[in-house]
């Protein structure tokens, strides 16, 4: 050991030398946090990139097969663009509310990941940050998998489809937060059935990816507008199918907003159990 | 293990904080879960430099007084500072400089040593030229480096408990807390890890140990401090709290079990400081007893005297 070289400085400053002044949201603390998500990836990338592309795909060919023998005439062109795009928010809200629940509860409660990571010098803030940062990237980057498989099935290109994977990661960044707050409310892992069956499964049926929000009654209707996933629907269908408006701007209003308002109270909530 | 792997920096050189300032120091602290007062009234100053143990039965509140240095827990009373920094304020800056070896294993599963070693290496901020050259001297100081691609799920417990171990000291930390560092291992681990520890007070590091162990405390610790029910009630060099509180003899009396409880009788009438001690009757300060002792086997005090005669607790 001794034979080491041993580095010239020491790897942390002095108190007294004053050069290393910590702050909020150190990138150093970000970077930290989330090369050890990288380090999980590397272990499962091979799943989920097959769950991203096997499932437009599934979602495509059943609507395909379903609505051709139905309305053949009538759905014939359109549905690969509306199905694709509303695989996209999908995709988004289930790649990242889940990792919002189940991780952070079994990194927090199970594995003790964030105790370990708490006692190094990275925050609260800058834990949750990371994970949240790290779970929407991977949302956006994924996001765009059912758009690819649409190609496949006769999707046009377009150029605003490049704004996608930003939207998917204001999105994920949301809806992470939500799944992150959700968990540190939790009492037990089976609780989330709750979340997932009655607030998941109508939010993303109630979004206009499968069928537009205007044929549903208007009581309804109004529960689409504030749900984000149907502003994530929307900006997406519109950027992917060239129609970008005004009206676009709200939608991604309301979409930073929602991830603003979610960053702030996961780390509220869950910082409340973690330290205590 | 390899101790004293850290060398190469002499003892304490331009390590330590302003002279003389305490590495840790806790003044008035309270804590309580409730109804449940974990930490009462606590005053506790850790010198830099020494190799300190915090001894104390289950429920103490030694791994609250933990958790209250990183500032995972807040104290609700009391002044904490840990190497001249005021907590939880300035916590993220004092554990810049600190290592952490918690009790329960909290060790990513899925990762290999490598990868564990390199995520905190970056955590503590080891500059990304130096990052290589931690890992692979942590990797060594836990006797590891055959493992490093190995995932934590296929290591034993005693591989894990030293990967946990260099964890904590991939930054070369000035301050070291171990919260029951030999906790459920075998005698043989256990040594390695005392040997580690060993080591690291004689490069100069800090370390502040959490242990139920009597024995722990009294091969490793320069210091003990005897906490029950959340606060300090002794504290001196073990040789110190074994003078002070069992005397330099003890006097073991065996015998069948009325024998035991005649003796246990007569010891206290004659206010004689005594325990049950398995099949014995251990009674204190043996040099100071007169003609009324009775048969026995005359032993040197230990800390375990000390220890139960301080608490009242036994202890395995």
């Amino acid at each position: 050991m001794s034979s080491l070289a041993q580095p010239e400085t020491a790897p942390v400053a002095r108190p007294s030398s004053g050069v290393r002044r910590v702050g909020r949201l150190e990138p150093a603390a970000l970077a930290g946090v989330m090369s050890r998500d990288v380090a999980i990836f590397g272990r499962y990338w091979k799943a989920t990139t097959f769950s991203s592309i096997v499932q437009p795909t599934i979602y495509l060919l059943a609507f395909g097969l379903g609505f051709e023998k139905f309305a053949p005439h009538l759905l014939h062109v359109s549905y690969v663009p509306y199905v694709a795009t509303g695989v996209v928010a999908t995709a988004v809200l289930f790649s990242s509310a889940f990792p919002g629940m189940f991780n952070t509860f079994i990194r927090w409660q199970f594995q003790r990941t964030y105790d370990a990571m708490l006692a190094a010098p990275v925050d609260v803030e800058e834990l949750i940050t990371a994970e949240m940062l790290w779970v929407s990237l991977r949302a956006g980057v994924y996001g765009v998998a059912p758009l690819l498989v649409g190609f496949a099935f006769g999707l046009a290109p377009e150029w605003g489809m490049l704004l996608v994977p930003l939207i998917g990661f204001v999105t994920g960044f949301g809806f992470v937060g939500f799944g992150v707050t959700v968990a540190a409310i939790a009492k037990t892992i089976d609780n989330f059935n709750y979340i997932t069956s009655a607030v998941l499964t109508p939010m993303f049926l109630v979004a206009g990816t499968f069928f537009p929000v205007s044929s549903l009654p208007v009581g309804v209707r109004q529960v689409a507008y504030v749900n984000p996933l149907y502003h994530c629907v929307q900006l997406v269908r519109d950027a992917s199918l060239g129609n970008l408006g005004t009206a676009d701007l709200g939608h991604a209003a309301v979409l930073l907003a929602f991830a603003l308002l979610m960053w702030r109270l996961a780390i509220r909530q869950l910082g409340r159990r973690l330290i205590d | 293990m390899a101790p004293g792997a850290a060398a190469g920096r002499p003892p304490g050189a331009g390590r330590l904080g302003a002279a003389g300032s305490p590495a840790i120091s806790l003044r008035g602290v309270f804590k309580r879960f409730g109804a449940i007062t974990a930490v009462n009234g606590l005053d506790l100053e850790v010198p830099a430099g020494v190799c300190f143990g915090l001894l104390g039965p289950n429920g103490a509140g030694k791994s609250t007084t933990m958790r209250m240095l990183t500032a995972q827990t807040l104290a609700d009373e009391g002044t904490i500072a840990v190497l001249g920094f005021e907590l939880p304020r300035e916590s993220k800056q004092s554990r810049l400089e600190m290592g952490v070896v918690p009790q329960l294993d909290n060790l990513d599963v899925e990762l290999t040593c490598r990868q564990i070693l390199t995520v905190f290496a970056r955590l503590y901020r080891v500059p990304r030229a130096e990052r290589h050259v931690a890992v692979l001297r942590a990797l060594e100081l836990a006797n590891l480096v055959p493992r490093a691609e190995t995932i934590v799920k296929e290591l034993s417990g005693g591989m894990r408990r030293r990967l946990l171990v260099a964890r904590g000291l991939i930054h070369r930390p000035r301050l070291v807390l171990l919260d029951e560092p030999t906790v459920g291992l075998d005698p043989q681990v256990r040594q390695e890890l005392w040997s580690l520890i060993d080591g690291l007070r004689a490069d100069g590091v800090t370390v502040l140990m959490s242990t139920h162990y009597i024995e722990e405390a009294e091969r490793l610790a320069d210091t003990v401090a005897v906490m029950s029910a959340g606060r300090i009630i002794a504290q001196g060099t073990p040789a110190e709290l074994v003078r002070a509180h069992a005397g330099e003899q003890v006097l073991e009396v065996y015998g069948p079990p009325e024998r035991l409880a005649q003796v246990g009788e007569l010891a206290s009438e004659q206010g004689w400081s005594s325990r049950r001690s398995g099949p014995a009757v251990a009674i204190m300060r043996a040099e100071t007893l007169d003609g009324l002792a009775p048969e026995g086997v005359r032993r040197p005090a230990n800390l375990e005297d000390a220890f139960v005669a301080l608490t009242g607790e036994e202890i395995e």
